[in-house]
């Protein structure tokens, strides 16, 4: 086949591209999600993100999570951005960051007004954005625009034969036209860590990787109660024929096709060394590591499974695959391309890769997927530890 | 081309994978080795359900799974050729 040469998106006013034009309500802290979902209900054409922190964080966990949420506000696929926050000092922090894209962005603090006053102020300014971005057209835009994450879930044995190495096929045909490409899931890398270590670029990529799984290893080593038995694999993925979390770590690593990583990102990072595969040390729960791979501006994501997890996400759109026939059939309506043919040898890598491509280009150029229309928004926060 | 009933990811593999809604105990099974193409039969001992795993050789305790060609754990129990794998039989190696 040949690739299509480019997509449909919004062009942004920092040169990047979104594959969405969503206006967001971002609050900044759990007691402000009232508000913001007020506002994002007075105004058509926008939605509120709520999630759960934001109060009482401090040293690295305080970081990441303005990282999270500077980076959801500056990802492309948002065209402007309302930030609320109970205080001015932190409302303006995520402000003043996600105004350096160029977007518009304005931010209300509700101390001293109150929610119904903060209301009235920030629904006039959303509604002002909203009709703004709503006159702005998708434009053609190169495949190199394309800022693809991956994450697989609820994997099972077809996830390692079928779905995971489509993706990787993906990986091994897009790669080589400048995509910017992102996979994580320290966790379930476990099991394949030394082999994944090989697949660094670089020496650095390669160490760095083998640190932050070390890292890793060693804090669940000093946490857990006994071991990773009872939650790797999860009994969704022993149900499916997985048996060890090594078994799951050489299916998860079919991921990324025979791609190098060029660098190792920490949770959110925004990649810098140009176009090509970058490892996030993320979570493998799949909120949490959607989340970050978005704040990391990412645009579209691709999301294997196997027993058929529903995962979406408030702003990247999630393309689900499966090779599990009795998936495709059972939970047809969160999947967005069937590639269980592969099984019955009924389609090859090479066609359930294409297949994958056009699949991808036409969620990027604004086809909703499986997720979005079914509503799946998740926004979940990484914490790295309690708060004070 | 007959049906096939298993899949071998790579030659060194000593375990396939069930591919079809299930293989019934006593099934000629059709199994498709995916690294070089190549195809082999097994005679299966138990039923075993799509996605799960059946001994390619006859295992005793200690032995290594192989699948990917890589090491996905050691056997817990002895396991005859033909025989459903699993996690009544293998455990991983990390704990």
């Amino acid at each position: 086949m040949e690739i299509p040469k480019s997509f449909l998106g919004y062009k942004r006013e920092n040169g990047r591209v979104g594959t969405r034009n969503h206006v967001v309500i971002l609050p900044v802290d759990d007691i402000s999600n009232a508000c913001a979902e007020a506002v994002a209900n007075n105004i058509k054409g926008t939605f509120a993100i709520p999630h759960a922190y934001g109060r009482l964080q401090f040293g690295a966990d305080l970081e990441l999570f303005f990282d999270t949420m500077i980076g959801t506000g500056k990802n492309p696929n948002v065209a402007a951005c309302i930030v609320i926050g109970i205080e001015p000092k932190w409302t303006k922090r995520i402000v003043d960051a996600v105004a350096k894209t160029r977007k518009p962005v304005e931010g209300f603090s509700i101390e001293g007004s109150g929610d119904i006053r903060t209301i009235m102020k920030a629904s006039q300014k959303a509604q002002e954005f909203s009709q703004w971005s709503s006159e702005k057209q998708r434009e053609e835009c190169p495949l190199s625009d394309l800022w693809i994450s991956v994450k697989c879930g609820e994997s099972d044995t077809t996830s390692g034969m079928a779905a995971n190495p489509a993706v990787g096929n993906l990986m091994d045909k897009l790669e080589p036209l400048g995509v910017h490409l992102c996979f994580g899931e320290t966790s379930e890398l476990t099991g394949a860590e030394k082999v994944c270590a090989t697949r660094g670029a670089t020496p650095e990529a390669s160490e760095k990787f083998i640190k932050t799984w070390s890292d890793y290893n060693d804090f669940i080593l000093k946490e857990a109660t006994n071991d990773l038995s009872e939650s790797q694999p999860t009994a969704g993925n022993i149900a499916g024929g997985l048996t060890t979390i090594e078994e799951k770590a050489f299916g998860n690593f079919q991921k990324i096709g025979s791609r190098k990583f060029i660098d190792v990102l920490t949770p959110a990072e925004e990649p810098k060394k140009g176009p090509g595969l970058y490892f996030m040390d993320t979570s493998s729960a799949a909120g949490e590591c959607l989340t970050l791979q978005a704040a990391a501006g990412f645009n579209i994501h691709l999301f294997p499974t196997g027993q058929g997890n529903i995962i979406g996400n408030a702003i990247e759109p999630v393309v689900k695959l499966t090779g599990n026939p009795s998936t495709a059939i059972n939970m047809r309506e969160h999947i967005d391309l069937d590639v269980s043919k592969i099984l019955k040898r009924e389609m090859n890598m090479d066609q359930a890769g294409d297949e994958l491509i056009m699949t991808t280009i036409r969620a990027a150029s604004g086809r909703l997927t499986c997720a979005e229309v079914l509503g799946h928004k998740e926004f979940v926060m990484t914490k790295l530890f309690r708060s004070a | 081309m007959a049906t096939t009933d298993i899949i071998i990811h790579d030659q060194k593999d000593n375990v396939g994978v069930v591919v079809i809604e299930k293989i019934t105990a006593n099934q000629d099974c059709n199994c498709w080795i995916m690294e070089n193409d190549g195809s082999v039969t097994i005679k299966s001992k138990n039923e075993i359900p799509l996605g799960h795993k059946i001994a390619m050789i006859d295992f005793k305790e200690g032995d290594t799974i192989l699948k990917y060609g890589h090491d996905i754990g050691k056997v817990v129990k002895p396991i005859k050729k033909g025989e459903h794998v699993h996690v009544h039989n293998v455990k991983t190696k990390k704990w």
